[in-house]
């Protein structure tokens, strides 16, 4: 806790902690965005998440390895990573959508582990980054340092997320997604055909990763073993935002992205994925407490 | 009388194959130690996740926790940590035989203290939790052990811990560790075979079936929820103890708090036997153990690929294990009668 003197000296880096909390959490929201739509609509918790997020990263990394600019990698990443849901979907999804959740959080464990070990096969262990480009903005009398890609990232992301919102409402998929997240059987009477739905589902969930990824790869770093926290923010961000609730999602993620800066900050970087997976325990069991005393209540 | 028999044939035949393992297959000690200490991890994570119905992939906890804690006593009982970190990380740890066993058995017994308290404590929290949010949770829970692990000074940080070294004069450190497996996994068995006969076993089974129900009937879960843990933190930190001075070297996240290694085995080998049985464990840790192996000497580089489509294969086309499929093709052998008069009758 030593760094919390310079916090207490020099406030103007509780500024730049929450500038760079607040613009990291921009792209958890996003994984958490799919996991929230999958969740919903198939009622499969996938454990396999962050690891698209991670994919995706690496599509872009072997763009910008072909000379490309990383920043078209986004588009990429969505459509490989889309491409690679949509046969998952097709090979191992469909089998389980309709089996109990442990079965599906086993399947999705057993595909993140899998593909981990191919993402290692393919580009190594190593930690990797691509570089944008972009310069850096310094604020404040050059106090607080803001690296330009992650305001573009941050831009993106809402970008993304409004035409998201304007997809789900007006298409005639989206509205098929949410008849189907509705009440599947109903939708199936209506006509609806829900394999395809499900399918596009978790193609588009996947997409949603793979952008996610590529902003996560010009931002910070990747490395084939770090999908799981990606999955596990993903998971706090919808617990405490609730199913379906993009507004609650985004605002859940920048919390979530502000806590863990200040966090690592205090503690030192090297407790920042034990702070995450604490804080996982934490809100869990919380939750359950607080659904306890409203069960008290009703009484 | 006849099933008494059969009994004795049975165990007294599996007992004798046990016993003589290593014997006949001296090559292959360490695998066959590995072998029990795989089905220790299925039987364990079963008392929980199959006849409790409580999915955990946080287990390993206790497991490495064990670990830890069998290595610091062997190492505190002889030595200082300022020598041991002049000794290069231990690689020298040199102890006599006496003393290796004293802190082997002693690192045991505080390794399952601390499990056994840890598991009381979490239990009360976390096994309020219910279905997919407890998965997640003691998924979480595990690798967050990990990281702790690598964050402490005390117990070696990032790069782990080691050993003591096997001292001279105890014979082969696989075959003592295989008979120490071996004596476990038995007592494991033998213990959850009369708990799950008793009103222990009935107790956790309406846990599984319906908790509310199991409450309304005056039933106090959290008290059973908590035992059935610990009795899983029991068994998995004596386990580690072991593994760890098996290994010689501990790494907090690969080794001790593998949660994508054994945490998921554990997982994987009962649901592949068939959970919530008392067999299916063992058969089916036996069957991924073998399989496992094979897939080391003939898949090497690509082992742990194959190994993720291995889960992914069975999960999705085998969530029934290998008993739920025989109790399906043969339920006499597992006493179940089917009632043919009410077929024909149509009654009810």
């Amino acid at each position: 806790m030593g760094n919390l003197d310079i916090l207490i000296v020099a406030p103007i880096f509780s500024v730049q902690l929450l500038i760079d909390g607040l613009l990291i959490g921009a792209i958890f929201a996003m994984a958490a965005y799919g996991l929230a739509l999958v969740w919903g609509v198939m009622n499969v918790i996938n454990i396999a998440q962050g690891d698209f997020v991670i994919l995706g990263g690496y599509v872009t990394l072997q763009v910008s390895l072909f000379g490309i600019h990383p920043m078209f990698g986004i588009p990429i990443a969505a459509v490989v990573v889309g491409g690679v849901g949509w046969v998952i979907y097709r090979v191992v999804i469909c089998r389980i959508v309709d089996k109990d959740l442990f079965i599906s959080i086993l399947a999705t464990f057993g595909i993140s582990i899998l593909m981990q070990q191919l993402i290692d096969q393919i580009w190594g262990a190593d930690i990797q980054t691509a570089d944008s480009g972009l310069g850096t903005l310094f604020l404040f009398d050059n106090m607080v340092t803001v690296s330009e890609i992650k305001i573009v990232a941050f831009v993106i992301v809402m970008a993304l997320g409004a035409g998201l919102v304007v997809f789900l409402k007006r298409s005639r998929l989206g509205q098929a997604i949410r008849a189907t997240a509705q009440n599947a059987r109903a939708a199936r009477i209506m006509g609806i055909d829900t394999d395809k739905v499900y399918a596009a589902t978790f193609a588009l969930n996947a997409a949603i990763c793979g952008a996610a990824g590529a902003l996560v790869v010009m931002t910070w770093v990747i490395q084939p073993f770090i999908g799981l926290i990606y999955t596990i923010r993903s998971f706090m961000i919808v617990i405490v935002a609730g199913l379906g609730n993009l507004a609650g999602v985004i605002v859940a993620g920048m919390g979530l992205g502000i806590v863990e800066q200040f966090a690592s900050f205090l503690l030192g970087a090297e407790f920042q994925i034990g702070f995450v997976f604490g804080l996982l325990v934490v809100i869990l069991v919380t939750r359950s407490l607080l659904l306890a005393r409203k069960r008290k209540y009703l009484k | 009388m006849s099933g008494v028999a059969r009994n004795v044939v049975l165990y007294g035949g599996l007992a004798l194959v046990s016993l003589a393992a290593p014997w006949i297959f001296p090559a292959y000690q360490t695998q066959l130690a590995f072998l029990w200490l795989m089905v220790l991890f299925a039987l364990s994570w079963d008392i929980v996740g199959g006849q409790m119905g409580y999915n955990s992939f946080g287990n390993v906890i206790y497991f490495g926790i064990g670990m830890y804690a069998t290595v610091v006593v062997q190492r505190d009982l002889y030595y200082t940590v300022e020598e041991y970190a002049e000794l290069g990380g231990g690689i020298e740890l040199l102890l006599t035989p006496a003393q290796y066993l004293t802190g082997l058995g002693l690192g045991m017994g505080l390794g399952v203290l601390i499990a056994v308290a840890t598991a009381a404590i979490l239990g009360t929290g976390i096994l309020s939790l219910r279905g997919h949010y407890f998965a997640i949770c003691t998924l979480g829970l595990g690798v967050a052990a990990g990281e702790f692990a690598s964050g402490w000074d005390y117990i070696g940080a990032g790069s782990g811990m080691v050993a003591p070294l096997f001292p001279d004069g105890l014979g082969e450190r696989s075959l003592l560790f295989y008979y120490i497996f071996f004596a476990l996994s038995a007592l494991a068995f033998v213990t959850l075979r009369w708990l799950y006969s008793g009103r222990f076993g009935l107790a956790i089974n309406a846990i599984r079936d319906d908790e509310d129900k199991a409450e309304a009937m005056g039933l106090r879960t959290t008290r059973y929820k908590t035992l059935a843990w610990c009795i899983a933190a029991f068994f998995l930190a004596i386990a580690g103890g072991g593994a760890g001075n098996l290994i010689g070297f501990i790494d907090p996240t690969d080794v001790a708090f593998a949660g994508s290694t054994f945490g998921v085995w554990m997982v994987l080998m009962a649901v592949l036997g068939g959970k919530g049985t008392l067999w299916g464990p063992v058969i089916g840790a036996v069957i991924f153990h073998v399989t496992q192996e094979l897939f080391w000497i003939y898949l090497f580089g690509w082992q742990r690929v194959a190994l993720g489509v291995l889960i992914v294969v069975i999960v999705v086309f085998f969530p029934e294990g290998i008993m739920g499929y025989l109790r399906q093709r043969r339920p006499d052998w597992f006493g179940e009668t089917v009632a043919e008069a009410d077929d024909a009758g149509g009654g009810r």
